[in-house]
């Protein structure tokens, strides 16, 4: 599903990411742990095209949005962010915009559809979500819990086949972290996969499949959680 | 000419006259402005473009129409333009001049507005695929435009006073008529009819910028 192969990304003359190689299977959920400034965002932000790396392969779904440091074209590039849904840690929700416009924009603008039949479907996300009554109310006037909510269900109405989640648990209360790792899981389930990076190890523990460390720049272990064992 | 009746009669006996003075005023202020705000926007993006020849040629305009008086910018564009060959009627020519630097100023209130919406609304709209076009138009522009409305509504009410620099061109506005009044009729009560006027302007346009502030309130 997402495929890494000796991303190398440099700021400057500070080198982030040191060749990091990474797999992730589908509807598999893969939690990245590490230290501040060990490169964690970095890689997410690199696999969005948030940042431009050096050298490398990123491939998701057999489509190569960089492949051995060079990036794909405009259009492909456009397709390929199509698939890559992002969760920020800020939300980075659009303010002016109620909760269902904040979730239609993309399906509108992007993939041309009508309006009524983008409602409909930013409908039954919310459904999904917990958040109908929620429905016409700005961003300013939700909790942190249900603005992470409206912030997935922006990037589910792309449809994507990957989504990132830049730490999820920071701007949350300890008690709304079960809450995100359901919803987490119940997407996964849909065979959706998902990268999630944070420096909360109880919430990676309960919520990945997989967990691995970075630092410095590197992939430096793996640990292997078996779902179920309560790991 | 005693006491209120005496200006009430004055009053109505200058008022056609005033009628005439504000029509002029009205559509200096009100042309400016349609011009000016897209060009100050456009000249915003200028500004704020990677390209640096747009960078330079969008800051070498700011600084002469900000840096130098606007009663001379009128002067130069009526009277100077026809010495390269381009010769424009009095109204043309003092709105090309509002238009200008209007646009100026009001690039650099848009400027300071698009700069201040967080990085985070352009990767929010990116990863969602929008285009460069709708993330400014549907994003980036609305929220800043509720940042500028109080500059703007400043630079609005400027505006309306700053009019009355047309009298160089001999344009009969309203501070003309209420000067040709006080000196035909040896008294100051045209000019504080006029006065009264313009803070009339002013108090009512004060209303229609808070009026657009409240219509942004519904979020924040």
């Amino acid at each position: 599903m997402l495929r890494i192969q000796g991303l190398k990304k440099s700021f400057g003359n500070v080198e982030v990411l040191k060749g990091v190689d990474l797999e992730l299977q589908k509807g598999e959920i893969l939690v990245i742990v590490g230290p501040s400034g060990g490169g964690k965002t970095t890689l997410l932000r690199s696999i969005n095209y948030l940042e431009k790396c050096d050298a490398g392969t990123i491939a998701i779904d057999g489509k190569y949005l960089i492949r051995d440091g060079v990036y794909a074209s405009k259009g492909e590039l456009k397709e390929i962010r199509r698939t890559i849904g992002m969760v920020f840690q800020g939300f980075n929700l659009f303010p002016h915009m109620s909760v269902i416009d904040n979730i239609i924009e993309a399906p509108i603008r992007v993939f041309g559809k009508n309006r009524d039949e983008a409602l409909v479907e930013a409908r039954e996300i919310l459904r999904f979500l917990g958040l109908t009554d929620k429905e016409n109310s700005y961003p300013f006037e939700l909790s942190g819990g249900q603005k992470q909510r409206v912030a997935i269900g922006r990037a589910l109405a792309l449809e994507p086949k990957l989504m990132c989640f830049d730490e999820p648990t920071s701007a949350l209360d300890p008690a709304l972290t079960d809450e995100v790792a359901k919803v987490i899981k119940s997407l996964s389930v849909k065979g959706m996969s998902m990268l999630i990076i944070t420096h909360d190890m109880e919430f990676a523990k309960k919520v990945a499949d997989r967990i691995v460390s970075i630092d410095k720049g590197v992939i430096i272990d793996e640990h292997m959680y078996e779902s179920g064992t309560g790991e | 000419m005693n006491g209120i009746i005496g200006f009430l009669e004055y009053f109505k006996m200058l008022m056609p006259q005033v009628m005439d003075g504000l029509l002029v005023t009205l559509q200096i202020f009100g042309l400016t402005l349609i011009l000016s705000i897209p060009l100050g926007v456009i000249i915003a993006l200028g500004r704020l473009s990677k390209l640096k020849v747009l960078n330079v040629i969008t800051g070498a305009y700011i600084l002469i129409m900000r840096g130098t008086p606007l009663l001379l910018q009128i002067v130069f564009i009526f009277f100077g333009l026809p010495l390269i060959g381009v010769t424009l009627d009095r109204l043309p020519a003092a709105l090309f001049a509002f238009t200008l630097n209007y646009g100026a100023y009001f690039a650099e209130i848009f400027r300071a507005g698009i700069r201040s919406i967080d990085i985070g609304q352009y990767e929010g709209a990116g990863v969602l695929g929008l285009s460069p076009r709708d993330t400014f138009f549907r994003i980036i522009f609305p929220q800043a435009l509720k940042r500028v409305l109080p500059p703007v509504g400043n630079e609005v009410v400027t505006l309306i006073k700053d009019t009355a620099l047309v009298y160089i061109l001999g344009l009969d506005e309203l501070l003309k008529i209420g000067k040709i009044a006080t000196n035909r009729d040896a008294t100051l009560l045209p000019l504080v009819i006029i006065a009264i006027v313009y803070l009339a302007l002013t108090y009512v346009l004060s209303e229609i910028m808070t009026r657009f502030e409240k219509k942004y309130d519904y979020y924040k």
